[in-house]
This record gives structure tokens, sequence and C-alpha cells, in this order.
């Protein structure tokens, strides 16, 4: 038999459901490429190979007594360390909450597990959900399954869903959860040439996801390729009345209705995303996702987003500013570590517990949030940030007046090497330029494989759509995915 | 309209008070969270993944929290704002588990309203409207308890989220009496509409007290805020003691300086618990797990519709419709089972009279306020523990009204009633109380009154009129109290002539 480990969520389901092998035999190809890949990749804080195996044997139980099977039967797949699951430790790579074990299971898990995947593991990611490279972790970096050619340097794997890219990438698990802040599917996506979608904000439930920023918090799939992501994004979609936020909207079949064929569609080329000094490579895989989306049809439109240069800075007040607050139930009160000194009182052991467990960018974070939020400068931060992001929301909405979905690159650069940016965050926090301001506006985006660019790493594209119409991002990925012919995989070296 | 001054040693100072009462929602769930609510349960017993803010755990408006709030604020005429918004309040605490209570700051669900008061029990007649600023709704937190490790403090979590409103008067009281009152008719009002049960004993009302003093005419002086006081008893000593300690640091020359205080009820006095310097900064910004509360006016008029009679509207209607007077109207309304029990006793009075109920509301306003109350009071029972049901009232009431039993016989017969529970017409038939109105032995009664005190009817006869009253008294107590009163006057009447 072929290494069942070569195919995704479409050819598992279907191989399953047609009899071609077993769920089980899916679950131990995958549990041994990951016991193998991870010791070099770290892309797993805890493994579960016995959640895969009982996962698969259900299904595959299931198939034998003639039941109907789910739209993710067999597939197993790997649970970023953002989402609580029910008996298994649950992190947010932070020592915080090192040996958490929830005896609850988030909806989008839950949603996962009914549709019949099962949980290779949980996926290391940034602390909390805030990094770019997933360097943050407070166990250890992942490294990405890619070199760059002629290097064997390690690279990041992008962040936060840094877990999540390497592991899909690297092909030890056929798809992965990641959450999507202000970029953390997207970025990692392209840095590993998988795709990856974030949904319209209110899409998938955020119950029982640890909370970065509620506000812009987001799941999504990521996956290899796009009809994967739809079919994955279908079974983790959905109403839950236990989020306020929840959209109360039917979840659209995205996968049957896929279409590469982009005739009468308009795609917006904002011109502030061009920046001084854009990398070349960059430049150039954006010209190409320009004539892709020609060919198939799509009428391309140059627009302005005027307000695009003060996305970051109003993102860097508001995430932490959530951030801030959010994180203030860590206190070593009823869950997680708690660090009482010797006589220590209540504001000892909160001192202490929050500075052995909390790591520094989420430190530097939660200092930000509180200062923006402080009585003296709410206005001139919070206040303004908000108004600035609906400006930021106002240039979508005129732009989608005109265009149907906005081409950009997904990140300004590949993949860095690691420890290249750890010392300057801003230089970091760069990476999210382009990510940003859909995650402000909370429209659906994804990026997909663009091609490599010189040092032989991956390039993403970035498609942006109106809310509510995932379908017209996944069409116009799929359009780029066809005529891009990405097929470049990370040499095994682990 | 009140004159209460503080007399200091350099002349008169005014006070003035605003109260913000903590009202707890009387709904079976909490705010967020579909926790249950009882009070005296066994600690932690009532705590959702929600309420002890386990990592992904997200809050969802309780529905029925927000229709008692708007009906509320409804019963106090208040602006409902039809768009509203949760805040957060950050701050560490132990018994604060998200480390932020979800509040409403900037958009409270219930803006400008008033209540009317009445200070002084003794003059119903002068009344004075006290301005609501807003009612906002809120989590409570969890409980502290320092007693149960000799090192260690124990939290309990089964208040943590629990729904309250927070009611916020205007500075618009002027003397502990005046806040008395109006804590209590807000207490009143929250127990008609059934959204807070109002039991300060249980914390489910508390006030913080907000006291400055100043001299008549100047601007308002700097406020302290004594925290959580739990009955009116001691929101009103709470005023006395800070206004007079407040007028005495000003005398001597110091500062009243802003500051949060405590209520010590064993002393009557309060003390200071943190100044403004090192108040919390509570870093207030929109809950972004929650999305803004908007309200179709439809919901606000089911709400509406939803409300029942109030007790200015009540207290109104029994004095110009069933012509109770101002004083028996205020007793009566002060709680709404004692009006529906007023109620109840009414409309049977009526039909078991064949009267309209204004005819038969005054008597038995009249009844339950001396009568009944005070037997009541004598056993130290309350209305609702009274063994005497409206129904039985109604039946002893119509005995008078169609002459069976004479007004001092009914006495007798409430305190059987009181006593066994019996029906009064059963009391009265197997303890022959039944009134006489056979004219042949009332006047063998009075004949022989007449007879035994010749002296006394000659000088009554000479001009003592005061007399009349002995001769019906002799005749009625000869009669074991059974004459009819108005035959026996009839007959004496004429036999004295």
């Amino acid at each position: 038999m072929t290494d069942l480990t070569n195919l995704g969520i479409a050819a598992i389901r279907d191989g399953v459901a047609k009899g071609d092998f077993t769920a089980v035999e899916v679950a131990t190809a995958f549990n041994a490429a990951v016991a193998e890949a991870n010791p070099a990749l770290n892309a797993f804080i805890v493994t579960t190979p016995d959640h895969a195996l009982a996962a698969a044997a259900t299904v595959d139980a299931a198939r034998a007594a003639g039941q109907s099977l789910g739209a993710m039967a067999g597939v197993p797949i790997g649970m970023k360390d953002l989402f609580a699951t029910q008996g298994v430790q649950t992190t947010a790579a932070s020592h915080i909450l090192e040996g958490f074990v929830p005896h609850y299971e988030s909806t989008v898990s839950q949603r996962l597990w009914n549709a019949g995947a099962g949980m290779l593991g949980k996926l290391n990611l940034d602390q909390f959900a805030m990094g770019s490279s997933n360097e943050t972790s407070a166990f250890g970096n992942v490294i990405s399954p890619w070199r760059a050619a002629g290097d064997t340097a390690a690279r990041a794997p992008g962040g936060s869903s840094g877990g999540s890219s390497a592991a899909v990438s690297a092909r030890i698990v056929a798809a992965a959860t990641g959450t999507d802040t202000g970029g953390s599917i997207r970025q990692p996506a392209a840095f590993t040439g998988i795709s990856g979608i974030k949904p319209t904000y209110g899409r998938c439930s955020r119950w029982g996801v640890v909370a970065f920023a509620s506000s812009l918090d987001q799941a999504g799939p990521m996956a290899r390729d796009v009809t994967d992501c739809a079919i994955m994004l279908e079974a983790m979609a959905g109403f839950d009345p236990k989020d306020a936020t929840s959209l109360d909207l039917p979840v659209p079949a995205w996968s049957s209705a896929l279409s590469d064929n982009l005739q009468g569609l308009k795609v917006g080329i904002p011109r502030e995303y061009r920046l001084d000094g854009m990398d070349p490579d960059v430049a150039k895989s954006w010209d190409d996702g320009i004539a892709w989306l020609s060919d198939a049809g799509a009428e391309v439109v140059d627009i302005s987003l005027p307000h695009t240069k003060y996305a970051l800075p109003t993102y860097y007040i508001i995430a932490p500013a959530e951030a801030s607050s959010n994180l203030a139930r860590y206190d070593g009160v009823r869950y997680g570590l708690r660090d009482l000194p010797d006589g220590a009182g209540l504001q000892d052991m909160y001192a202490a517990t929050r500075a052995a467990g909390f790591g520094a960018e989420v430190k530097r974070r939660i200092m930000i949030g509180t200062y923006v939020l402080s009585a003296g400068f709410y206005d001139a931060y919070y206040t303004q940030a908000q108004k600035v992001r609906t400006l930021i929301a106002r240039d979508f909405e005129q732009a989608f007046q005109r265009v149907d979905v906005i081409l950009t690159p997904t990140a300004p650069t590949s993949a860095f090497v690691l420890g290249q940016k750890s010392a300057d965050p801003l230089e970091m926090y760069l990476n999210d330029v382009f990510s940003v301001p859909a995650s402000l506006a909370g429209l659906p985006a994804m990026s997909v494989p663009a091609g490599l660019d010189r040092s032989g790493l991956p390039l993403g594209l970035h498609l942006i759509g109106r809310p509510f119409d995932e379908q017209g991002v996944l069409n116009a990925g799929l359009a780029i995915e066809r005529r891009a012919g990405f097929a470049a995989r990370p040499e095994k070296w682990w | 309209m009140s004159s209460y001054r503080i007399q200091g040693a350099t002349g008169e100072w005014e006070v003035v008070i605003g109260l913000e009462v903590h009202a707890q929602i009387s709904t079976q769930a909490k705010l967020f969270s579909g926790a249950a609510t009882a009070f005296g349960a066994e600690p932690n017993t009532q705590v959702s993944l929600v309420d002890a803010a386990m990592p992904g755990m997200l809050p969802v408006p309780n529905a029925e929290c927000i229709r008692q709030a708007v009906r509320t604020g409804l019963a106090i005429n208040a602006v409902i704002n039809p768009w509203s918004r949760f805040d957060r309040k950050n701050y560490f605490y132990a018994d604060l588990p998200q480390g932020y209570q979800i509040s409403q700051l900037y958009h409270p669900l219930v803006g400008e309203g008033a209540i009317e008061i009445v200070a002084d029990d003794k003059k119903p007649d002068e009344t004075k409207v006290i301005g609501v600023e807003r009612i906002h709704v809120e989590q409570d937190a969890g409980k502290l308890m320092h007693d149960q490790h000799p090192t260690m403090s124990y939290v309990d979590l089964n208040r943590s989220g629990v729904a309250l409103m927070e009611i916020v008067s205007r500075p618009d009281m002027t003397s502990p009496a005046e806040a008395g009152a109006y804590l209590t008719k807000l207490r009143t009002i929250l127990r008609y509409v059934g959204s807070c049960d109002g039991n300060m004993d249980q914390g489910s009302m508390r006030a913080d007290v907000n006291v400055s003093v100043r001299r008549a005419g100047e601007p308002l002086g700097t406020r302290t805020e004594t925290k959580n006081v739990n009955s009116v008893r001691f929101v009103m000593a709470t005023i006395e003691y800070e206004a007079n300690r407040q007028v005495d640091v000003l005398e001597a020359g110091g500062k009243i300086v802003q500051e949060t205080r405590l209520f010590d009820p064993d002393t009557g006095t309060t003390r200071s618990m943190r100044s403004k310097e090192d108040a919390h900064d509570y870093r207030y910004f929109p809950d972004p797990d929650l999305l803004p509360l908007v309200l179709d006016a439809a919901f606000i008029e089911e709400c509406r519709a939803s409300l029942p009679e109030l007790p200015d509207a009540k207290r109104l209607r029994y004095a110009t419709e069933l012509g109770l007077s101002a004083y028996n109207a205020g007793v009566l309304t002060a709680d709404a089972e004692t009006a529906r029990w007023f109620e109840r006793l009414v409309t049977k009075s009526a039909a078991l009279q064949g009267k309209s109920e204004s005819d038969v509301a005054r008597a038995a306003s009249n009844w339950l306020t001396s009568e009944l109350f005070g037997a009541l009071n004598k056993l130290g029972k309350a209305l609702l523990d009274s063994p005497v049901t409206p129904d039985a009232g109604a039946e002893l009431l119509a005995l008078v009204g169609d002459g069976t039993i004479s007004g001092s016989i009914a006495k007798q017969v409430l305190e059987k009633m009181l006593d066994t529970g019996d029906a009064p017409g059963a009391i009265v038939e197997r303890e022959g109380l039944k009134q006489t109105s056979d004219t042949g032995a009332i006047e063998a009664a009075v004949d022989a009154v007449l007879a035994t005190n010749a002296d006394k009817v000659d000088q009554y006869r000479g001009g003592k009129d005061a007399l009349f009253g002995f001769f019906v008294g002799q005749t009625m107590k000869a009669m074991q109290g059974k004459g009819n009163p108005g035959l026996v006057n009839q007959v004496l009447k004429a036999k004295l002539g």
C-alpha cells in the first residue's frame, strides 16, 4: 500500500468510505509519522495516538454496520493546543496552563469529532497565540520542515499556528485546526506552502478556545489544498448558542459548490499593499496571482484601502487591550500554575504566579493592553483605535461595492530563520501587515500557496472576501491553486 | 421638605445623600451562565464553568435577567435604552474568577427614572420625588471564607455571576428618614414587580451610601461612600454617624477625604476602607465577548404589559375609588402581599354582603389595620402566617354587616378564629353569640336595668345626658353583649323618653 500519509482529507474520507483502506490503517500510519517527526519538528506538545485510533475504530465499525459516515470520517488531524480537549492537556503553549486538563470539549473540536475526525495530538503554537514564529511557546519552538536551498538553518513555521502549519506541510497530519487573530492561520500557511482559511468572524464558535483577543479570534482549517479547507471548515462552522458572537446562519455546502470559473468576478488589487522596498519575489508572486485570476475569467480592478497603514498600530492596541483582560483569569487561584512563596499573601501569589507562568511576549502584550486601557490613556489609544477600526472596515465595505474579492500577498517575506526577528518585536509584528486589516474587519480571508521564492521557500497569496462569502474566497483560492500548480514539498530531513 | 440639619458648633449643616442599591435579580439562573442561584446552598455547588472562568468559557446573557431589569425600570417610569452594552470592570481579587466584573458603565440598560417617597408616615400627604439616575445590570462576585483554615482563605463561587441590578439614585435625599423611606419604597416596588425579593438579611439587596455635608446654599461637599450596608436601619445609622463625623472634621478645620468606608453594625460607626489615592483603575472597556444589547419595542411593551398595579397607583385607587384614609391606603399598599390580602378581603366581603367593593372597603380596611393587625401583632405573627384567611375575615365582616353579631362580639369571634382556625359562622353558632333583635327580650332587659337603677334614671331625666351610655352598657352586659346595639338604643330612648 502507498503511504497513506500522502493523502489529504477528501482522499482519506473517500478511501475509507469505499473500503480502499481502513480508518485504523490511516490513523496508524499517521501516528507513526508523528512519532518519527515530532522529536525533530516539535510540532506537538502532546501526542494522542489512542484518540486517533479510537476515533478510527469507531468509523470502521460504523462503516461495517452500514451506517452513514461523517464528512471527516477516518481523517486524523492535529488540534491546535488552544482548543480545550476533554481529558487531554490544554496549555495555549504557556507554562501557566501546563498540566491543565479540561473536563470539557471545545465546540469546534467536538464538531470535528462528531464528523468522524480523530486527534493525533495537541499542536504547538506561540504562547496564547501571540507571535508569528512559534518562538514564544513555553514548550520550545516548532521547526519548519522547510529549509532554504543549500541551507540547513532552522526556519520559522510561522505563527501562531506554527505547529499546525509544520505538521500539515510535513504530512504528519491530514489537516489541522488553526486560530487566527491577526493572521495566525494565513501567515503560517504561507510560510509552509499549505492552504488555510479564516472564516467570517462568528462562523466558528469560540466556546472552549482559550481567548487571546475576543473580538478578533476566529478558528479555521489548515490543510493541503482548498478543497480540504472547504470540507473541514464545513465541519467546524455553525451557530453555537454558547458563544454570544456566534453567527446564527446556516453553514453553506462550500465544498460541493467549489468552482474555479471566475467569469464575471471582479478582483480588487489594493494599491496600499504595494509597499516600498517590497521583496521582489513577493511582488512577482502577486503579479502571478493577478494573471491566474484573470486567466480564470476574473476582471482585475485597482482599488484603494486608504486606512491600511493604520491597521497594524490599531491591531496592536485592540488585541493587547482585550488580551490584558482575557488573561486576568490565570491567577493561580483555581487551576493551572500557582506560585505561592512562603508567607505570601494574595497579591504576592498573583505576582509570583503570573511572573513565572507567562512568557516575555505575553507579558509585553498584557502591559501594552493594561496601559492603553488605563485612565487618562483610554481615549487616546483604545477609543481612537476603535474609531480607526471602523474606518478600516468601511474601506473594505466601499471596496466591496466595486469588487467581489481582494488579492494581496499573505506575508511580506518567506519563512525567516528562527531567531532572526525575535530580538525586535516591532519587526516581528510587521509579519501581519497584510493579514491584520481583514481581521479587524472580521472578513473571511485565506492563504493559498503561490510558488517558491529564489531560496526555494513557499510564498502565499491572500484572498479577502465579503462578510459571509467564504465561497468567493475559496473559489478564487481554487483558481489560483489550479493555475499555480504548486507541488513542492519540504525535503524530508527528519 | 426635610428640615433635618446637623447642629454643629459653628452653625447648621445640610446633609446630601445618594444611594447605590445592589438588588439581586430573582431568577433561577445567573446573568451569563446557566448555573442556579439558590441562597444558602453548600459552597461551590452553584457554579458553572463560566462562573469559574475556566479557559475558553464565554458569557451569554440570560434574557430573563434583562427582562426583569427592564420591568423594574418601567416601574419607576424610567427611560429604557433600546441599545445598551456590557463593559468589563477589571481588577484582581480571589472572589472574582474572570479578573473582571461584567457590568455596564458607558451605556446602561435603564436611564433616568424617579421614585416618590413619604418620609414621615404621619404625614402621608407630604411626598418627595427622588431621582434615579440609572439602573444597570452586572455580575456579583463570589465570597471569601476566612474561617475554614488557619492560614488560608477559601473561595465560594456560588454568588459568582449572579445577576444584580445597580440602582443609582440622584443625591436628592437630605435626611436619614428620607433615605430610609427611599430604600423601603424601592424595596416595595421591587417586590411588587417581582424582580428582586428584597431580602436584605440574605444579601439580595444592599446599599452603598454616599454622604456629604454642606452649609445651606453652598456647593456639594466632598462625599464618602460606605459600602454594602445591608438593612434600612443600618443605612440610616450610617448617614447619621457619617454626617456628624464629617461635620466634626470640618468644624475642626479638617478636610473630608473622598474614600470608601465600612459600616460596623456593632458600634454603629464607619471606618475608612481605602482612599481615592489607592482606588483601583478599573480599565473599563466594552466586553468583546458580548454584542450590544438591542431591545425592540415589542419586547419593552411586553415587559410593560406584564407589570402589576404598582404601589403608587394602588394607593391612589384605594384612597379615591375605595374611599380609604390616606394612612390606611399607605399601610395596605406597603407590600404586595398585604395588598393582595386586602383586595381578596374586599372582593369576598362585597360578594357575601351583596354590596359594591367601595361600600365594604372602608370597614374592611379599618378591621384589617386595627383589629387583625393588632391581634397578629400580639401573637408576633405576620399577615402571611395569619391563621385567619381573607375569606374567613370577609365572613366575619358579613356577620357584622347583616346584624348577626355586634362589633364587640366580632372581636371575641376574631380571637377564637385566631386561636382555633375555625370559621366565624361556626364559632358564633357554637358559642351562641348571635345578636338578639327580639324587641321583647330587649325591652325586658331594659326594664330590669331601669328598675334596678332608679336613682340614675332620675338623674338622667334631670339633665345628666351622659348617663345614657351607662344604661346601654348595663343592658348589653345583661344580654351578654348579644343585644342589637341599634335596637337597644332605640328602646332605651323610648323608655327614658
